[in-house]
């Protein structure tokens, strides 16, 4: 297991190696440092001094890859790549356009966008798996057939209408609770409530659909029909065979965004005001605040191959075979 | 002669010709299925299914105003001199040229769907004195003298519309069943009482009631639509109904280009990944896990970004502002192609994986048949029906992408008719009281019906294609 773990971790490697390369091509190379000065201070005010001035400013002064004006191994270390994108390996993100440390806001940014992210993942999946049970029970029947309807309906309205109306309806016209804001604490429950609820009710439909085809999956199988030719009901065939069979695809599948949960959502946070990192990443986007986003950029690839690896840790471990191949 | 002696210029822009080509690509696609009875068998499953065949009657005429809306002119300017036109700046498309009035009868701000007076109150002077009040509009029911002539002029108009949609659809359904029970030799009656029974062989009831319907709709809003503005008017005074009309093309170009971008990538990596295997396979893994693990939005939002400063830097490179906008659009697809052809080529690779170790296959091989043989006659044909149900199922998805791509600041051009814009633009009224709703509803709306429609008929096409559901059943 150890030596498992081990190599998918070394495989990691170069994969962040590889994300950390292509931003740097898409920041520094595609788009030097001179386009997002001009960029930055418009098309009225730029002149090569001004650009000069931009770049010395926010520490884009320096060559892309090797400064031949310094010697020794500064010349490799005194460039952009080292100072700004390799630096990234050890979470050393610098300063964003506003001057404030973009380590520290993703620390303090992390709580907020976790407090939304994390409720929406286990309702979200506790309701979804309810609503695909309710289905597979009722399997051939009209509820059913009309149940697959519905999920496709919910799943063709826009994200941003379920965030619209919610808001309007339940906060605006309703009063029941703030229409966006959010505090630390207790006191900052009735602001969670809306974006939570909003998030779990546009997710019902892809969700309860796909968990639904994962359950009709496994109801085909031969243990299946063992257990109902051994005389159990039909709830207990489904409740102790199916459901517990069927979470281990729900269960690993879901593994792999468990990270990325800190990141946010960019759109719910933004709307309801959730001052979390996927605020923080939609603000740098509209302000075009590159070392922000190539931080954000770096931090989900970061995330996202931990999810990666703790997928293969929970497949081994369900089913050790995976650990022999 | 000279094209000077016309009164417009067409204009090809970038999307258009991509847009025409896929087109002929599709057309020829349909042409070489209706020959081969293998092919054609699980497109008559699904042209089986009334819920598909209803979702491809909506989605049709979504693609005709598509379609008309991508043919493109700019008409010659009335003073320039004949042997050296000059013309407008303006792109304008045929249905636009359809669409008349609608395009160009513009209030001043807000208006509700068919008001007759304006959101806000103005000044205006009345028997001599100045007074604070809704000011009538300049073209949304101007046509009536009276506020108590409103009520009838709209249910007349909504009661006129009915008969008028009800009335062709009535025709087209008795040329229907003439033309259908001549083709298949039987009397009108036997084949009404199938049509009533549904033992056509293709879902006759739910086409006739779905294209009724249409029919009807289209007729009421286009009765209305005449002396009022259906869906209300923006900030600037365009109606509403033209701009969500407008921005079907919008919809349609990134759900279908996109793939287009998605499927040369796709197919050919994940092909070669899964047949070839060894460093081949361990390059495209390791290139495809790294795109996949950069979070989507913000690699779009990048691309995005680079793609707006190098236009802004090359403002000499277009004509008119519709041209930029579209090149801006045209990068958007290929940004969001280049970023999700991930899913499919994992697929696709694994289809391969297994392929390759048929035993048809490893015969093909042993005869000495080439790599690129063997691709092209063994292993595509039989991934084919995955690469359909991803174009399918990705075109939805698209659609509600740009939505959210529009609001983040990285979508279409701010320019560009389009419901992301539309929601944007609107997002900051419901703030004001009373509520400006009419905006977000039209875009909310149009978008709804175009994706179930695509999502309903993605479902058919995948029951009909995916062999694996038939075992099941």
């Amino acid at each position: 297991m150890f030596a498992y773990i081990l190599r998918r971790l070394l495989y990691a490697i170069p994969i962040l190696i590889g994300v950390n390369l292509l931003t740097f091509a898409l920041f520094f190379v595609v788009n030097t440092p001179d386009d997002m000065a001009r960029l930055q201070l418009g098309a009225k005010h730029v002149t090569p001094e001004a650009i000069e001035r931009w770049k010395v400013e926010h520490g884009y002064d320096k060559p892309l890859l090797l400064n031949t004006r310094v010697t020794g191994s500064a010349q490799l270390t005194d460039t952009l790549f080292f100072k700004r994108s390799a630096a990234m390996f050890a979470f050393e993100f610098g300063k964003g356009d506003d001057g404030r440390d973009i380590g520290n806001e993703i620390r303090t940014r992390m709580g907020p966008s976790l407090a939304i992210a994390l409720p929406v993942f286990v309702v979200g999946l506790l309701v979804n798996i309810t609503f695909a049970l309710l289905m597979v029970f009722f399997r051939a029947t009209y509820l059913d057939v009309w149940g697959v309807v519905l999920c496709v309906v919910l799943m063709s309205i826009s994200g941003l209408f379920y965030i619209i109306a919610g808001q309007y309806f339940i906060a605006k016209l309703w009063n029941l609770l703030p229409i966006s804001g959010y505090t630390g604490g207790i006191h900052g429950l009735k602001f969670i409530l809306l974006p939570v609820l909003v998030s779990v009710v546009a997710g019902i439909g892809s969700g309860s659909r796909w968990y639904r085809t994962i359950f009709l999956e496994e109801i085909g199988k031969d243990y299946v029909r063992t257990a109902r030719a051994k005389g159990l009901s039909e709830i207990r065939v489904l409740f102790r065979h199916v459901l517990k069979n069927g979470m281990i695809p729900i269960l690993t599948g879901a593994v792999v965004v468990l990270p990325l949960l800190f990141m946010g959502s960019l759109i719910t946070e933004s709307f309801f005001g959730i001052p979390g990192l996927g605020s923080y990443t939609i603000d740098a986007i509209q302000a075009q605040d590159f070392s922000v986003v190539r931080a954000m950029v770096f931090l989900g690839s970061f995330l996202y191959i931990v999810g990666l690896i703790l997928t293969d840790i929970s497949y081994s471990w369900v089913d050790p075979r995976v650990r022999l191949q | 002669m000279s094209l000077g002696t016309f009164h417009f210029v067409p204009v090809l822009l970038w999307t258009d010709a991509l847009i025409f080509m896929l087109l002929t690509v599709a057309l020829a696609t349909v042409w070489w299925i209706r020959r081969h009875a293998h092919l054609r068998a699980p497109w008559a499953a699904v042209a089986r299914r009334p819920m598909a065949m209803g979702a491809a009657l909506v989605l049709a005429v979504f693609v005709i105003i598509g379609l008309l809306d991508s043919l493109h002119y700019r008409e010659r300017l009335d003073a320039s001199p004949p042997d050296r036109p000059q013309y407008s700046v303006e792109v304008l498309s045929v249905f636009d040229a359809l669409a008349g009035r609608l395009r160009t009868q513009q209030e001043k701000t807000y208006s509700a769907p068919l008001a007759m007076h304006l959101y806000a109150k103005e000044f205006t002077e009345r028997d001599g004195a100045t007074v604070r009040d809704y000011p009538r509009l300049e073209y949304g029911g101007a046509h009536l003298k009276q506020a108590d002539e409103y009520v009838p002029d709209i249910v007349r108009r909504v009661l006129v519309g009915l008969l008028q949609g009800l009335a062709s659809s009535l025709l087209l359904f008795g040329l229907l069943a003439a033309w259908q029970a001549r083709h298949r030799q039987m009397r009108v009656g036997s084949w009404l009482s199938a049509w009533e029974t549904g033992h056509l062989g293709w879902p006759g009831r739910t086409v006739v009631i779905v294209l009724a319907l249409m029919l009807m709709l289209g007729a009421v809003i286009a009765r209305l639509a005449a002396g009022y503005h259906v869906f209300g008017t923006d900030k600037v005074g365009q109606d509403v109904l033209y701009i969500s009309l407008k921005s079907i093309r919008t919809g349609l170009v990134i759900g279908t280009l996109t793939t287009l971008v998605t499927l040369p990538l796709a197919i050919v990596l994940g092909i070669a990944a899964g047949y070839f295997r060894g460093w081949v396979d361990d390059v495209i893994q390791y290139v495809y896990t790294v795109l996949n693990s950069i979070p989507g939005v913000l690699l779009i939002a990048a691309a995005v970004l680079i793609v707006q400063v190098a236009i802004e830097a090359h403002p000499d490179l277009f004509d008119t502002s519709a041209a930029r906008a579209d090149v801006r659009l045209l990068a958007l697809c290929i940004i969001m192609g280049v970023t999700s052809w991930t899913s499919l080529a994992r697929l696709l690779r694994g289809e391969s994986l297994k392929l390759r170790t048929l035993d048809y296959v490893e015969a093909a091989r042993a005869f000495g048949v080439s790599h690129a043989r063997i691709i092209s006659r063994h292993i595509f044909p039989n991934v084919f029906h995955l690469v359909l149900i991803a174009i399918v199922l990705d075109f939805s998805g698209l659609v509600l992408a740009e939505a959210v791509l529009s609001y983040v600041g990285v979508g279409v051009d701010p320019a560009m008719y389009s419901w992301g814009n539309m929601i944007n633009g609107a997002r900051l009224e419901l703030a004001r009281e009373p509520v400006v709703w009419w905006q977000l509803g039209a875009a909310f709306a149009f978008m709804f019906t175009l994706v179930l429609a695509a999502n309903l008929f993605a479902d058919g096409v995948r029951d009909a294609f995916d062999p694996r559901l038939e075992e099941r059943q």
